[in-house]
């Protein structure tokens, strides 16, 4: 087994296991704080597609900011862990039902399919992708700037506490 | 050898994990992390089709930088709902969030 294939099962493994307690665990903080492994295998997974640019920014906002900011919605909100009372509805059968039909037919057409395979591989570097932002690109960072700056503030006007 | 199925199905598996926390989760903010762990999927199967099928491309780390960022932007404003609704229904348990239901 090749360096590559080992270090891609050890994140697959760290992943896909610290997803299973985000979405099992009865206490919900246990949950919260799973979600930093999961994001950190998804990282390692960037790191092995040569997007090293992208697994930086993951780690910043993904494991640094959203986690915090669930945790602190978590505490505001529920004050605890959520232990006393159910976390999942009734619907346990059949979303497990739905999931897993779901995971088959996108593992199904992903083992059945055949994609066009690019020969070279390429360094990606984030000059690259400044370089790609401020050119092709140029449109949707606009966009998304000004996505960002309704959503700011949405959450402000939401979040704010009425007189 | 890692192909680009390996990522497809540790995509597909991420993403129905994700997709089971939305439906059975009662917990507004458990059903947010469920989400992410979507998006999170998605992002995986755009940088892995960057790398193996267009290489000269970059075009699929780009789209995940802008899903990342709508994601932060789609925390924040989902759990500004979230302290809403718990500021005025004092739950924040969706299935007990039930006023507009016929």
């Amino acid at each position: 087994m090749s360096g590559e294939a080992l270090a891609f099962w050890v994140l697959a493994v760290i992943t896909l296991g610290s997803g299973v307690v985000v979405v099992t665990s009865h206490n919900i903080v246990h949950s919260a704080v799973a979600l930093v492994p999961a994001f950190l295998g998804v990282t390692g997974l960037y790191v092995l597609l040569n997007a090293e640019f992208v697994a930086v920014i993951q780690v910043l906002i993904y494991a640094g900011a959203i986690t915090v900011l669930i945790l602190f919605v978590i505490m505001l909100t529920e004050g605890g862990t959520g232990l006393r009372v159910p976390q999942r509805n009734e619907q346990g059968a059949v979303g497990a039902a739905v999931a897993l039909a779901m995971a088959a037919l996108l593992s199904t057409v992903a083992l059945r399919a055949t994609w066009g395979i690019g020969t070279r591989t390429l360094v990606y570097t984030p000059g690259d992708i400044g370089q790609s932002f401020l050119g092709p690109n140029l449109l949707v960072f606009e966009g998304t700037s000004i996505v960002l700056l309704v959503s700011l503030i949405g959450a402000i006007i939401i979040a704010r506490k009425e007189d | 050898m890692v192909t680009l199925t390996h990522y497809l199905v540790l995509s597909a598996i991420l993403f129905a994990l994700g997709l089971f926390a939305v439906v059975t989760r009662r917990n507004g903010v458990a059903i947010l992390m469920g989400i992410e762990l979507m998006l999170n999927a998605a992002n995986v199967n755009l940088v892995a089709f960057n790398k193996f099928t267009a290489p000269q491309a970059l075009q699929g780390q780009i789209f995940a930088l802008i899903v990342i960022t709508l994601a932060a932007c789609e925390a924040a404003v989902g759990l500004a709902l979230v302290l809403a609704a718990y500021r005025s229904l004092e739950t924040i348990y969706v299935d007990q969030i039930n006023l507009m239901k016929w």
